[in-house]
């Protein structure tokens, strides 16, 4: 078999392509559910009404995407220019980090009578930068040296994750948390505000929105967005046409890991209020999903997040009525995900089998 | 110091070291297959799941010890040829697919696991391998057949890659697929061949868990095992021997920081200690950087016909 470049896309491939994709990823979990012993039909309808199905329901669903969107336009900023972040998990967990240590630990320290605007200003900030500084590393390293950025991310997730679990046990450890490994609370008036009442879902929804459009517009018209896209495209190209690789992939750098750090800090200003050990179920990593599944468009992320969600939530409370096990919404994801990556391949080339 | 050299003195301490690096050697020597046929495999995380749980459950379920490794290894190919499909047959990005392959086979993994178990409390356990006292070697009596199997499996990829028409034929795909291809081998064949074989190692490095170093499968019992595998074959510059090599060291310091810790002496909070193999491995990967020879066709899809 080999596969031959389309000259033009088949819009009829194009139509095909999402509902292929779906029809299998639903086919591989019927299959799964099946061997679970429960209906199909109503597995998935349930999962739908538990996702999206109600005022309450699509709260939860949105609350969850947040820190989906903005690890997911970490990664898609990232994989744009090939520079392949695997680290959004640990650079999360540094952004929420930072957003306590400036948020939360400052009383009796002098800082009392600076404005809660300010301190706020410095949160968010102090977040975006400690996950842009954790990304910096390996991009310099990949830059400088050619050290591979996928592992060095990747193991960087671990030392972090230590690194949390050693700042719970001592300097940032709540004293009044009973043995728990939690971390001080942020101060509360710097938690964000909720979007809907009687509800979890906070104003962190309109920063990832507007992130997403934000990203989206540096992409499209400003010039470090097509440089991201020449050095993406084709390193050695754009750097023969002048484009400043080094320099791109530092700023990719930052950008990407800025993001994800501000999903940390949105995290724990929005939901948690406090950083733990799991205030992350792999939000880092699911951001890659997301951005494959969204073909790495900025405002395509925005959907894929809101899609992957409300899976995860649907689950959850679709488990707790028919005891299917929560994993579906993992398999669910992981299937959507390979088959949307064919299905995109497919409306480019076509198979010839000879 | 002294508490350092103790340790060191300990026949006990060396066995551990031994035992943790027997699932690294063979997953290291998996991933390492793949990437000298020119593909990177993400997947290494996930299959090692899917190996620790299939091989644990075909023996609870009465099959023998070996026949739980045969099934852990069939469902390591299983996955590999998934990988191979896409990344190989399709040309997909390996960075992406891996991961994929990763999601999935974890999640179906945890799924089964909960489909078949609803409602235990403890994990059931099975009886895993047990020494190999009849070897007559100090360290090595104290470890069981799979750690055997791992440390032959080494020169025997050795052999495979350096003194075979196969191995040349991985190497050559790797290196230049074009060429290769104008020799008249498939890059096809050969990759998804390395792939498959190379996935099923994975397999077998996740069923050391679940048969030999425990009794029982857990959530999350592979930790980023997988991830390390793929640090020490960038360190062992994609050779058998140095990954051999690579597996021991990351598992001595592994073991040292569980007895510093054990012994109470212990300064710095213990997270420091677990930090070390990690931050090590970083190290490493920075020293070897410079003179590193990656397979020149690594994580470059191959479209025949296409340049």
């Amino acid at each position: 078999m080999r596969l031959e470049k389309r000259h033009q896309q088949s819009s009829l491939a194009l139509v095909l392509a999402p509902v292929g994709a779906i029809a299998f990823t639903m086919l591989v979990s019927g299959l799964l559910v099946m061997w679970a012993g429960a209906a199909v039909a109503r597995t998935y309808g349930l999962l739908l009404q538990g996702g999206f199905g109600s005022v309450f329901a699509l709260s939860e669903t949105l609350t969850r995407a947040i820190p989906l969107m903005l690890t997911g336009l970490a990664a898609t900023v990232a994989f744009k220019a090939r520079l392949f972040n695997i680290g959004a998990e640990g650079q999360l967990y540094v952004g929420a980090l930072a957003a306590v240590a400036v948020g939360g630990m400052h009383a009796g320290s002098g800082f009392d009578q600076v404005p809660v605007a300010v301190l706020f200003a410095a949160m968010m900030l102090a977040a975006a930068l400690a996950g842009a500084l954790l990304l910096l590393g390996p991009a310099l390293l990949k830059a400088r040296l050619g050290v591979d950025e996928v592992v060095t991310t990747l193991l960087l997730n671990f030392i972090v994750l230590l690194l949390v679990s050693m700042l719970l046990d001592g300097p940032m450890k709540d004293p009044t948390a009973m043995g728990w490994p939690q971390s001080v609370a942020l101060m509360g008036e710097l938690e964000l505000s909720k979007l809907i009442p009687q509800t979890r879902v906070h104003s962190g929804l309109l920063w990832g929105l507007g992130l997403a459009l934000a990203v989206w517009a540096l992409m499209k018209y400003t010039v470090l967005g097509f440089d991201i896209r020449a050095v993406g495209a084709n390193a050695r190209a754009a750097a023969f046409a002048g484009v400043p690789v080094t320099r791109t992939v530092v700023l990719v750098a930052m950008l990407s890991g800025a993001l994800a750090g501000l999903a940390g800090a949105i995290e724990v200003a929005g939901r948690t209020g406090y950083v733990t050990l799991d205030m992350s179920p792999g939000y880092g990593y699911s951001g890659i999903v997301i951005a494959m599944l969204a073909a790495l468009h900025p405002l395509g992320v925005v959907l894929a997040s809101i899609f992957v969600a409300g899976v995860l939530v649907g689950a959850d409370s679709m488990s707790r009525a028919i005891g299917v096990p929560t994993y579906i919404a993992d398999v669910i994801v992981a299937a959507s995900l390979l088959s949307v990556l064919v299905a995109t391949l497919l409306t480019q080339y076509r198979v010839r089998w000879k | 110091m002294s508490d350092f050299l103790d340790i060191l003195a300990n026949q006990s301490f060396w066995v551990a070291v031994l035992r943790i690096a027997t699932p690294l050697i063979l997953g290291t020597l998996g991933v390492l297959l793949c990437e000298r046929a020119g593909v990177l495999n993400l997947g290494i995380e996930g299959i090692m799941v899917a190996g620790a749980f299939t091989g644990w459950l075909a023996v609870y379920a009465g099959a023998p010890l070996w026949a739980g490794v045969a099934a852990a290894a069939i469902t390591g190919a299983v996955f590999g040829l998934l990988h191979a499909g896409l990344t190989v047959g399709l040309a997909l990005s390996q960075h992406v697919s891996g991961l994929g392959v990763t999601l999935l086979a974890t999640a179906l993994s945890y799924f089964g696991y909960r489909v078949s178990f609803p409602k235990v409390e403890t994990p059931p356990t099975i009886t895993p391998f047990g020494d190999m006292d009849w070897i007559g070697l100090p360290v090595l009596a104290q470890q069981t057949p799979l750690t055997l199997l791992a440390l032959l499996l080494v020169p025997a990829t050795g052999y495979l890659l350096y003194r075979t028409p196969v191995g040349l034929a991985v190497r050559m795909v790797g290196e230049n697929p074009q060429a290769a291809e104008g020799q008249g081998v498939s890059v096809a064949a050969v990759r998804t061949g390395a792939i498959v074989a190379g996935s099923a190692l994975m397999g077998i490095a996740g069923s050391f868990l679940t048969l030999s170093a425990f009794n029982a499968f857990f959530f999350n019992m592979v930790n980023g095992r997988g991830w390390i595998c793929v640090a020490l074959v960038v360190f062992a510059s994609w050779r058998p021997g140095k990954a051999l090599l690579g597996a021991l060291l990351f598992a001595f310091f592994d073991a040292l920081q569980l007895r510093l810790q054990q012994s109470g002496g212990a300064v710095l909070p213990y997270q420091m200690y677990l930090m070390l193999p990690y931050v090590l491995s970083i190290v490493a990967l920075v020293l070897v950087a410079r003179k590193a020879s990656y397979p020149q066709a690594l994580m470059k899809p191959y479209r025949k016909g296409e340049r």
